[in-house]
């Protein structure tokens, strides 16, 4: 009889994997998992920070790829995910998520982009640019591929996130974070916390380095105080329902990606 | 010539030791410029100011293969006097003739103040060599020209050989003594205002008393940014060095509307310091009957037929 | 060289060449005494009872007596529009609409001068602008967006657009008129109806406008007008049935509006303050990038949210820079709106005056070098002097704080990682200029600058197919173009809102 090793769940910033700083945990289907404090949202927000600029440097086509290989280790631990989330169809999803998100990549700049045809002698056109760093609200159910969904579309056109996972079902979370460790996606690109949901999705509205927030909390008293901790920093929200699927994710994408993006119109005149 | 001459010491700083930059134009902003300030509208006191200025400007010219004596002579009784009717519309700046018309013209317009203008230098490509420029111009300086309006051998400018087109200018200037010398960018040919700024230092460079825009044989000729250009490179020079050089648009300004935006123009880059005779011409044949025709509406009130004005 | 003869060039010389006052006749104006909300397509008494004067900046001359809704007006001007959106507008065949917003366009480029001249008159800025700028651009973005109305399925293809309903619209003080324009024609295009409220200090070409909509025959309640001040604002942005909350103005406002919707299912833009970076580069051609400068700057007294109030010179050409542009600036003539000679007209407001006043001396104590041109202030109105301040520090309150003014803070930078770095280092992000003659470098400039609009080689170009909006805390959403289509709409299988 041998006695199981068993697994510490801990945070994941900056492309590590530290111990909440408050020192506290909660306990969730037997295992501890750790309790971020503010503290820890403003770290994770300052690696996120540090992190974008080179993520949104790369070439698009190699995002698409990094996420690509993403659903190639979550296809790779199939097992593991079906346990932790709700069973093999919804890792499936997941996974389908991560592959569809991975060939917009390099499509939604000139999806989202235009030149535009301005009158006297000058060249106009618009680019769409990732905002900087998303915080995403994760909701309870289902606890992988929601998260992916909102995840995906966030991070594929350059920026950084920070996620509070869900509060009562962390694991899937926390061991995606594990696969993300293992990926190709740059440390600090994606950042994620657990801990108590309401307490660190108001400390990510109300951070000025925050530019977007994602709340899929599906929590309507908690998405009114995010609008307006998010005021104070004009930060973008966009509350998304908390039922997800593939076919959710893919439904109008063009939503989600724009709720992440900035567009820069440029001029320039035309003479010789 | 025998060796190409060295540029001053890189041409990036042509006026050595103070030379501004030769730096670039906008053609977008510069034009858009130029259009503003032509929607300026003037006092009527200034516009007579301006009008009777337009007159005391023009080099009124004729460079015809058909030029004679008595087309010079004639021409010159209007240089003296525009405006028969009229005595206190005053002479003209200059008469600006071939060199082979400089004696007749010399003899008219002496004693009244009217100057002698001549083309120089294989007018109007300057195709020719060097040595037969440098000559054409010492030869008109002799033949009793006050000023001397040379061209740039715009060949030897778009080829590079910046080096050659200074080096000209500087022969003809010490070729010319005393005399006056404008020297001819012909724009129409540059391009690009870049060019024309480029060529506007050089020719500062080599010594020009005067730049100016056009020979009047190619279009277009004179415009408002190309001026403006010009002005603006001249405002340079003279914040490094205090060198004050003269600005000639020629060619295609007919009419005194275009006169008097040419002089806001003016008045807006240098100020009222260069409005004069001095430091800023008009070449041209047609544009003093039209001056007069204004100057006449502002006395009068009222516009007359352009039969009363000669067509010299 | 022989001096040139001199003697025959005696005429008087005026002391001067000096420009006409070329006035734009008023009379082309007709203002009633009094004017109350157009509501369901008609003047309406205001239920709240309150009227104040629209006074000209330029005279304190007041020029008309307009309302200032209430709770009950704004809420009758909603119910108007939600009418008018249920019940005909929403159903109308898209072609149709887009012929009521070109009829608007066509209406509004015959009665130009009309508008230029009250513009002019309300607000305080010069005709020139107003001829030049606001109205032709006012007219286009009527054109160009009634072309979309019928086509909303080819610029979001597979996503069903549907308009979103009543729109709450609230536009600043500083273009009155085209900020109108960018808030209506997208609206309208998408198939929604309006409530706007136009600033309290310019009211006046949002109520002429109602003459156009009229002539237009645009059907009642689609747009209506609600004239009043920051607390008609409030009462709109909060009220229940408007389904889309959009604000241009300043980014403490915009804030308040954000907190004032939070919670609830309305979609909201904002188009708040900035205070840009204008970059020259030691390369750049000078004399354009100078008059780049002025028209960042001096643009309609400085009241423009992307005006380029930061300069920043690379220090090798610092004092030439600085040379050309205070030479420049003892050009600009500044007085009578309504002279077409004017390049800047009245100060908006007593109170941003004062706020620009209270600005220019913090500069000054802070250590910053001031510099005004020589020029004549008339002695009634409200007036600013084109101001320039150099030895300016990244902290110091003027190259911090929106002024929104004419009063440009110069800093200097040595290379283009610090050019970037300093005009980064702002809470805004609404626009940016550049001027440099190497390409690579302009291409690198506008992809590090953080702002929604970058100017190369130029400043302060709009047009209505071009998106205009913020980054930051200057806001988000864009107006103009095909991007500026989609706050006006929902698309079908969405399954997020935007929220406040």
């Amino acid at each position: 009889m041998r006695l199981p090793v068993n697994k510490t769940y801990k945070l994941y910033v900056g492309g590590e994997f530290p111990r909440s700083e408050s020192g506290r945990s909660y306990e969730v289907d037997g295992a501890n998992i750790a309790r971020a404090s503010k503290k820890d949202v403003r770290d994770a927000v300052r690696a996120a920070r540090a992190a974008f600029p080179g993520w949104a440097g790369k070439a698009a086509m190699n995002r698409g790829q990094v996420l690509y290989r993403v659903a190639e280790i979550m296809e790779g631990r199939r097992a593991q995910f079906a346990e932790l989330a709700g069973g093999q169809s919804e890792v499936d999803e997941a996974v389908d998520t991560w592959v569809w998100y991975a060939g917009w990549a390099d499509k939604l700049a000139q999806v989202l982009g235009s030149s535009n045809p301005v009158a006297g002698q000058y060249f106009n056109f618009t680019v769409p640019e990732p905002t900087g760093v998303v915080g995403i609200v994760a909701p309870e159910e289902p606890p992988l591929a929601a998260l992916v969904e909102r995840l995906a579309p966030a991070i594929v056109g350059g920026n950084a996130a920070v996620v509070v996972a869900a509060e009562r079902r962390p694991l899937a979370a926390v061991t995606l974070a594990e696969a993300l460790a293992t990926s190709d996606v740059p440390g600090g690109v994606v950042n994620l916390l657990s801990g108590r949901r309401a307490e660190l999705a108001e400390a990510l509205a109300a951070h000025p380095g925050v530019n977007a927030i994602v709340d899929a909390s599906g929590d309507e008293a908690l998405g009114a105080e995010i609008d307006k901790l998010a005021a104070e920093s004009v930060t973008r929200v966009r509350h998304a329902s908390a039922t997800a699927s593939y076919g959710d994710a893919t439904a109008d994408p063009l939503s989600r990606l724009e709720a992440v993006t900035e567009l820069k119109t440029a001029w320039h005149p035309v003479g010789a | 010539m025998a060796q190409a001459p060295a540029l001053p010491r890189g041409f990036e700083l042509p006026l050595e030791p103070r030379l501004p930059r030769v730096g670039s134009v906008d053609q977008v902003a510069v034009e858009e410029r130029a259009g503003m300030l032509a929607r300026r509208s003037i006092k009527r006191e200034s516009k007579l100011f301006a009008l009777d200025l337009a007159v005391r400007m023009t080099d009124l010219t004729t460079l015809e293969g058909a030029d004679t004596p008595g087309k010079i002579a004639a021409l010159a009784a209007k240089a003296v006097r525009p405006d028969p009717a009229d005595a206190t519309v005053p002479s003209v700046a200059a008469v600006c003739v071939y060199p082979n018309l400089v004696p007749f013209a010399r003899e008219k317009v002496d004693g009244t103040g009217v100057k002698v203008a001549s083309v120089a230098t294989a007018f109007p490509a300057g195709q020719s060599p060097t040595d037969i420029k440098v000559e054409d111009a010492r030869r008109a300086a002799e033949a009793g020209a006050d000023e001397i309006d040379m061209v740039i051998d715009r060949g030897a400018f778009l080829s590079g050989n910046y080096a050659k087109v200074y080096e000209e200018v500087r022969l003809v200037k010490e070729a010319v003594g005393d005399a006056h010398l404008k020297v001819i960018l012909e724009t129409g040919e540059l391009g690009t205002y870049d060019n024309v700024r480029r060529a506007s230092l050089l020719a500062i460079a080599g010594g020009a008393d005067f730049i100016k825009t056009s020979t009047g044989k190619i279009q277009p000729a004179a415009t408002l940014p190309v001026t403006l250009v010009m002005l603006e490179a001249v405002r340079d020079v003279h914040d490094e060095t205090g060198r004050k050089v003269g600005v000639k648009p020629a060619g295609g300004i007919r009419q005194a509307k275009q006169a008097v935006q040419h002089l806001v123009l003016v008045h807006e880059t240098l100020g009222t310091e260069w409005l004069t005779p001095d430091l800023f011409r008009f070449g041209a044949s047609t544009l003093l009957n039209d001056v007069l025709l204004q100057i006449r509406k502002e006395k009068t009130g009222r516009y007359q037929s352009p039969d009363y004005f000669t067509l010299d | 060289m022989t001096e040139i003869e001199r003697k025959q060039y005696r005429s008087p010389v005026p002391s001067a060449f000096e420009y006409a006052p070329a006035p734009e006749a008023r009379d082309i104006v007709s203002l009633d005494e009094r004017y109350g909300l157009f509501i369901g397509g008609e003047f309406v008494e205001a239920r709240s009872g309150e009227y104040h004067a629209s006074v000209s900046p330029a005279s304190e001359e007041p020029l008309a007596e307009v309302a200032y809704a209430g709770a009950e007006d704004v809420d009758l001007a909603v119910g108007a529009a939600r009418d008018a959106f249920e019940n005909g507008w929403s159903d109308l065949p898209a072609g149709e609409r887009a012929k009521y917003l070109f009829r608007i366009a066509r209406v509004l480029q015959e009665r130009a001068r009309e508008f230029a001249v009250l513009e002019s008159l309300d607000g305080g800025k010069p005709i020139r602008e107003s001829r030049d700028v606001d109205l032709p651009l006012a007219a286009a973005h009527f054109f160009y967006y009634a072309g979309w109305a019928d086509k909303l399925e080819y610029a979001f293809p597979n996503r069903s657009p549907r308009p979103v309903g009543v729109a709450g619209q609230v536009i600043p003080w500083n273009f009155p008129l085209l900020m109108l324009a960018w808030k209506v024609a997208p609206a309208l295009a998408a198939g929604n109806t309006v409530v706007l409220k136009p600033a309290e200090t310019t009211p006046l070409t949002a109520l002429l406008f109602c003459d156009v909509l009229r002539q237009a025959e645009l059907p009642p309640g689609v747009v209506n007008i609600v004239t009043g001040d920051g607390r008609t604002g409030a009462e709109l942005v909060k009220h229940p049935r408007i389904d889309k909350v959009a604000f241009t103005g300043s980014t403490e406002v915009g804030k308040e509006i954000q907190r004032a919707v939070a919670g609830t299912p309305k979609k909201l833009t904002l188009e708040l303050g900035g205070k840009a970076a204008n970059v020259i580069f030691d390369d750049a051609p000078l004399d354009q990038a100078v008059e780049g400068i002025v028209n960042g700057i001096y643009f309609n007294q400085g009241h423009v949210c992307c005006a380029g109030s930061r300069l920043l010179v690379q220090e090798s050409i610092y004092e030439p820079v600085i040379a050309k542009l205070k030479r420049r600036m003892a050009t600009l003539r500044v007085g009578d709106p309504l002279d077409k000679n004017t390049d800047i007209g009245a100060i908006n407001s007593k109170a941003q005056l004062d706020k620009i006043a209270e600005l220019v001396r913090a500069g000054e104590e802070e250590g910053a070098e001031v510099y005004q041109p020589p020029c004549r202030l008339p002695e009634r109105g409200w007036w600013f002097a084109p101001t320039v301040f150099t030895n300016v520090a990244q902290s110091y309150r003027i190259a911090q704080e929106e002024i929104f003014g004419p009063v440009l803070s110069v800093l200097t930078f040595r290379t283009p990682d610090e050019a970037v770095e300093k005009a980064n280092n702002t809470a805004y992000g609404l626009s940016a200029g550049v001027w440099t003659e190497k390409g690579s470098r302009i291409l690198s400039m506008a992809q590090r600058l953080r702002a929604g609009v970058v100017w190369a080689n130029t400043y302060n170009r709009f047009d209505p197919s071009a998106p205009f909006g913020g980054y930051k805390e200057s806001g988000f959403g864009r107006e103009g173009g095909l991007h500026g289509l989609e706050p006006y709409l929902d698309f079908e299988g969405k399954a997020d809102t935007f929220g406040g």
